[in-house]
């Protein structure tokens, strides 16, 4: 179908695209790369009165390094740009893991990491990297900036902490350490198609054994859950032996997740993709060892 | 109706239209320059048929709004099937000599994709194809002749490589 008529302006910095807002309350919205808005546009799921566009505001495109040895992250990277950087490719491989299971090059070629985030689809992968790594949104609205953690950001199915007039201007998460491992992995029916399970994982390697390590499922809630039992399991210094530590991981993640019944997929169904998918991941974790 | 003046630079062309915001690039293209070599499938980027270069990049011709598209060098498939494209001709001819269509309507998608692939991999593996056709919709051919074709191509660009 064909969006609803809407106003379109061209942000000419963040303060205007906040004071554009402000100034239309309910009926204005934020495009960027637009690879879902659009999409729901044209479904008519979405009927914004004014497009807001700050697509071209290339400064929010930057990959830095801060001085704290933090990775900022500009929300208008391209997911495209996620990809090719050497920046994210050293210092947050979980992202470059995930990137390639985000839809396809054409759309990678345009939706950006603050639009997939602002959007919160339950099934779409950065959302639980973000989780995954602990990292910190960063926001400018009409009360000035602040900082969210991710893990306090996603509040719901394409809901956030994000406030009236606010806009997501960066991520900022700290860079791998040498002895730290990431690994990702999800089930979908096709290539670059939504998520039945995910997860997105992050942890700390010692004597071939994960002494730390976060575990963000996504496409198993209205959110990414962080499950937190069978990530204790799989850490458990009670437990020495890593085949008995995964089993006991597999079993408490019937405690940590609850995953909905749909059309594509049963609740039975995704929770056992969850658990094979966790045996994927930590295996591979494990068997590349610390710094990847 | 609020409308926007709208110059995008089309295969080489600049052109300047007045357009409502919600106008696609897709039909922005079709509607307003007769460019109806890009077609319109699914309208929400599942299918890949409206896909074109912008800015040597593939996008979704109906996920990207004409406005977005202003001072964007945008390449159709009729750009690409000008003399001069030669990664274009030879997928174009191996698409013929492998059978790789039938009905033609996610064609010209493909062939825009394809065109970037072997443009950034001159040899890319047959998953790695799969990978790349991976957004689009054929519902002739079950894949395995697009694959070959593109394999073809390569393989031709390949053999027919002068000296740089």
């Amino acid at each position: 179908m064909k969006p609803a008529p809407f106003d379109y302006v061209r942000a000419e910095s963040v303060h205007h695209a906040v004071r554009l807002l402000a100034e239309n309350k309910d009926g204005a919205r934020i495009i960027a790369g637009g690879q879902s808005l659009m999409t729901a546009m044209n479904f008519r799921m979405s009927s914004p009165a004014l497009l807001v566009d700050i697509g071209e505001l290339e400064h929010l495109r930057d990959i830095t390094l801060t001085a704290d040895a933090r990775l900022r992250i500009g929300a208008l990277t391209r997911h495209a740009d996620l990809d090719a950087s050497p920046d994210i490719a050293a210092h947050t491989p979980l992202l470059r893991k995930a990137i390639r299971h985000v839809a396809h090059t054409a759309i990678r070629n345009r939706g950006t990491f603050g639009g997939s985030l602002s959007h919160a689809d339950p099934a779409s992968e950065l959302p639980a990297c973000v989780m995954a790594l602990d990292a910190t949104i960063h926001i400018v609205g009409p009360d000035g900036d602040r900082v969210v953690p991710a893990r306090h950001f996603f509040t719901g199915v394409h809901e956030t902490a994000l406030g009236a007039g606010e806009v997501l201007v960066a991520v900022e998460l700290d860079v791998i350490k040498a002895d730290e491992v990431s690994g990702f992995g999800e089930f979908a029916r096709r290539q670059g198609d939504y998520a039945m399970v995910g997860l997105a994982a992050h942890g700390r390697i010692a004597a071939g054994l994960l002494t730390a390590v976060d575990l963000a499922f996504f496409a198993v809630g209205s959110t990414p859950i962080l499950a937190r039992r069978a990530a204790a399991a799989l850490v458990d210094p009670a437990t020495p032996d890593p085949a008995q530590r995964l089993q006991r991981a597999r079993e408490a993640l019937s405690l940590d997740l609850d995953p909905p019944d749909d059309p594509q997929s049963s609740a039975a169904m995704r929770m056992e993709l969850a658990r094979v998918l966790l045996g994927r991941v930590v295996g591979d974790m494990l068997a590349r060892g610390a710094g990847a | 109706m609020t409308t926007m003046a709208t110059t995008i630079s089309v295969n080489g062309t600049s052109v300047t239209r007045q357009v409502e915001p919600r106008t696609n690039l897709v039909d922005f293209l079709r509607g307003e320059l007769g460019l109806t070599g890009t077609h319109v499938g699914c309208e929400h980027g599942v299918c890949g048929a409206c896909t074109v270069l912008m800015d040597g990049a593939t996008v979704r011709g109906c996920l990207i709004l004409a406005v977005q598209a202003s001072g964007r060098d945008v390449l159709t498939i009729e750009g690409l099937s000008e003399p001069g494209h030669r990664i274009t001709k030879a997928l174009q001819e191996a698409f013929v000599l492998r059978n790789a269509l039938q009905c033609g309507f996610c064609t010209p998608g493909i062939l825009v994709t394809a065109t970037e692939l072997l443009t950034q991999d001159p040899a890319p593996s047959r998953e790695l194809i799969r990978e790349a056709i991976s957004g689009h919709y054929c519902r002739c051919t079950g894949y395995h002749a697009i694959v070959d074709a593109v394999q073809q191509a390569a393989d031709v660009l390949a053999a027919t490589q002068g000296p740089a």
